[in-house]
């Protein structure tokens, strides 16, 4: 019984051919039974997010397994093979293990330790779940995945520093104001630049947005698109008054925004700070504005540099995750052969066994009068007893057409009377 | 018995003080919290050493250093726990405790005897002038802390640093509202310590103010603290402005308290320590 997981990533291939290879949320539950459909699978799961496309699934077979599975992408997407071939990985046992649970643990992310990826493999189980595609390996496999996330995250400070500028925008808005709730935006510019910022910060909750344009229409324009408030280019100071967060984003040659009418602008706030963010290249903030008493300044290349060096926490705190992954992937993999019949009928018996000696030497401790032939006697009843009540489960593990639900009783016996890991054992005779 | 509860609180203080310490390290919520219950029954300790010593001496229990350092300690941490319930500033835990733990320790080593009263101390007012000041001077230390805080803060935002040091500490909006808001009781708390306080002058030396040194201070500092409201008021003077003022008008206060008691001579100077 062996993990597989077939996929592409942000690594393997171009937009172009993640997009092609999709699965629409609302085709799962179809695509998912086409899968369980494949004869060589026994569990199932699909994981399509923007970033990648992987299909995990449990075999016997792994190879037959693979190339039903190559063939079913290119059938249900209706793409030939050779189109994205080059772009699949593969990935088998403990390598499929870990895979898992670094993707989990946001560790394979474009943006390590962004936290989204943990909700969609969450809907993606859950999806798998409903349609029953999931079995016990699939469904402990992705219970230790989300354990080994929790784990990642509280563990290590891999998802507490802000890596992209605008994150970093918020977060040093943040830190100056407490929250964006109740905060006014000023944008000045109408551009791609300040309408991304600009819905940045309405998801961050901020109260109001005034938007200002040298060509008044465009700002009119944007402003009705984010439901903000538009500000003639030479009321532009009537817009500072009232703002505490400035984004700056025109294409103008030369400082819009001076030292000298700040000052004024700061009397007539009554000091109240405000916090420049300048992404304009060249700037639009003269660099002496943040000189001024409870004014913030933060250009792009600063943002960017701030980003530049939470990233580079960020791959301290993975080193440290990735050490956690592998001490999880040694737990599973222990788990997962301990689900072979051999070594849980050895351990069964041994259990038992145990369990007769200990008992019988009790009685006999009692019983010191009894002869030689008498405890012979008895030693064979005992055994007798065990290998009795053992017959019938043990039989039936071993019979072939009871295959499909081995694992379930495997790891029902396991469970039920509590059996350690054989594998323990096993690795210190190799040692 | 008070000196029991005197020493069992400093203790609690003092674990306080490292579970605060351990939380700006690990910025764990549940150690900060463990600061609080720490800070908590080290408070309700120092409550019953406060009582007890009432009891024993017959008058309420400020009229040397000792005493007065002790009350001090208590009303800090009263103002830090009243604090906590509506602003959720963790880290102020830290300085607030290490602040009362010091002083605990100053009082600590101090005599501890209880003495006869001295006649112009057996006064109607004399509690409530005390109480009034003391809380009064609790408030502006917490609005020293925030002063502190923010200066560090706004100095890692100017000098574009999002290290460990900035993630440790509250928004410079936090801190400032904080630093007003204990300006705004603060302020009222100190005005009625002096007008207690002179109403007793009035009548333990027949005069409601006579210049000495301890008035002479308090009336400094009173003045500080009123420009700061004004200025505030007026112009606008928050942030950084404001946490500096909040620094000086704390000098201040220490010095009206502790410097003139021990350098300036005068009818407030505690005889017995």
């Amino acid at each position: 019984m062996q993990l597989i997981i077939l996929g592409l990533n942000h690594k393997t291939a171009p937009i172009e051919i993640r997009e092609r290879l999709a699965f629409q949320e609302s085709e799962m539950e179809k695509a998912l039974s086409q899968v369980r459909s494949l004869p060589s699978l026994k569990e199932n799961m699909i994981l399509s997010t923007c970033n990648r496309v992987e299909i995990y699934a449990i075999s016997r077979e792994p190879e037959k397994a693979i190339r039903e599975l190559q063939n079913f992408l290119s059938r249900y997407h209706e793409l030939p093979l050779k189109e994205f071939e080059k772009s699949l990985y593969l990935l088998i046992g403990e390598e499929a293990v870990r895979h898992i649970f670094q993707v989990a643990s946001s560790l394979d992310s474009m943006v390590v330790g962004e936290p989204q990826i943990l909700g969609q493999i969450k809907s993606a189980y859950s999806m798998a779940t409903e349609s029953r595609t999931s079995g016990i390996i699939l469904h402990r496999l992705l219970h230790r995945a989300f354990h080994v996330a929790k784990r990642v995250r509280t563990e290590t400070r891999i998802g507490d520093s802000a890596v992209s500028v605008s994150s970093v925008s918020v977060e040093l808005a943040e830190r100056i104001f407490g929250s964006l709730e109740q905060r006014v935006v000023l944008l000045i510019g109408a551009g791609e630049m300040c309408e991304l910022a600009a819905r940045h910060l309405v998801a961050g909750g901020v109260e109001k947005i005034l938007v200002t344009n040298r060509t008044y229409d465009r700002a009119v324009t944007l402003a009705q698109e984010i439901k903000g408030e538009p500000i003639r280019f030479e009321e532009m100071a009537l817009g500072l008054k009232r703002a505490d967060i400035v984004i700056s984003a025109t294409d103008s040659s030369q400082h819009l925004i001076r030292h000298d009418p700040i000052v004024k602008v700061m009397k007539e706030r009554k000091q109240k700070p405000i916090f420049f963010i300048d992404i304009a290249d060249p700037r639009d903030v003269e660099p002496g504005v943040g000189d001024i008493e409870n004014v913030y300044l933060y250009n792009i290349d600063d943002l960017q540099k701030v980003a530049n060096e939470n990233m580079k926490d960020r791959e301290k705190e993975a080193r440290k995750a990735e050490a956690i992954v592998q001490e999880e992937v040694t737990k599973f993999v222990h788990w997962h052969q301990s689900l072979e019949i051999t070594p849980t009928i050895i351990a069964l018996k041994k259990k038992f066994e145990e369990i007769r000696k200990r008992e019988f030497e009790k009685m006999i401790s009692f019983h010191p009068h009894l002869s030689e032939k008498e405890r012979q006697s008895l030693e064979a009843l005992t055994s007798a007893i065990v290998n009795k009540i053992l017959h019938d489960p043990l039989t039936r593990l071993k019979q072939k057409d009871e295959e499909a639900m081995s694992d379930v009783y495997l790891d029902a016996l396991r469970t039920l009377f509590q059996l350690p890991d054989l594998t323990a054992e096993e690795r210190m005779k190799e040692d | 018995m008070n000196v029991y509860f005197f020493t069992f609180a400093a203790l609690f203080y003092f674990l306080a003080v490292l579970a605060y310490l351990s939380y700006i390290i690990s910025l764990k919520k549940i150690v900060s919290n463990i600061g609080l219950a720490l800070a908590s029954i080290g408070f309700a300790s120092h409550t019953l050493c406060l009582l007890t010593r009432y009891v024993e001496a017959g008058y309420t229990p400020v009229t040397n250093l000792h005493e007065s350092l002790s009350f001090f300690a208590w009303t800090i941490i009263a103002i830090f726990l009243i604090a906590n319930l509506r602003y959720k500033i963790r880290v102020l835990g830290a300085f607030l405790t290490a602040i009362a733990l010091i002083l605990m320790l100053f009082a600590f080593a101090l005599p501890k005897e209880i003495l006869p009263l001295a006649p112009v101390l057996r006064s109607f007012w004399h509690p409530f002038h005390v109480t009034f000041a003391f809380l009064g001077n609790a408030i502006f230390t917490l609005a020293f802390c925030c002063g502190v805080m923010y200066l560090i803060q706004e100095h890692q935002l100017k000098s574009k640093k999002m290290g460990t040091v900035a993630k440790r500490l509250p928004s410079l909006k936090a801190l400032d509202d904080l630093n007003y808001r204990a300006l705004t009781f603060g302020f009222p708390l100190l005005t009625l310590g002096i007008i207690t306080g002179s109403v007793w002058a009035e009548y333990a030396w027949g005069r409601y103010w006579g210049w000495d040194p301890k008035e002479t201070w308090s009336l400094i500092t009173w003045f500080l603290y009123a420009a700061m409201l004004h200025q505030r008021l007026t112009v606008g003077w928050r942030g950084r402005k404001a946490a500096i003022m909040a620094i000086v008008g704390f000098v201040s206060v220490l010095f009206t308290f502790l410097g003139v008691t021990l350098l300036l001579p005068g009818l407030h100077t505690y005889s017995n320590w």
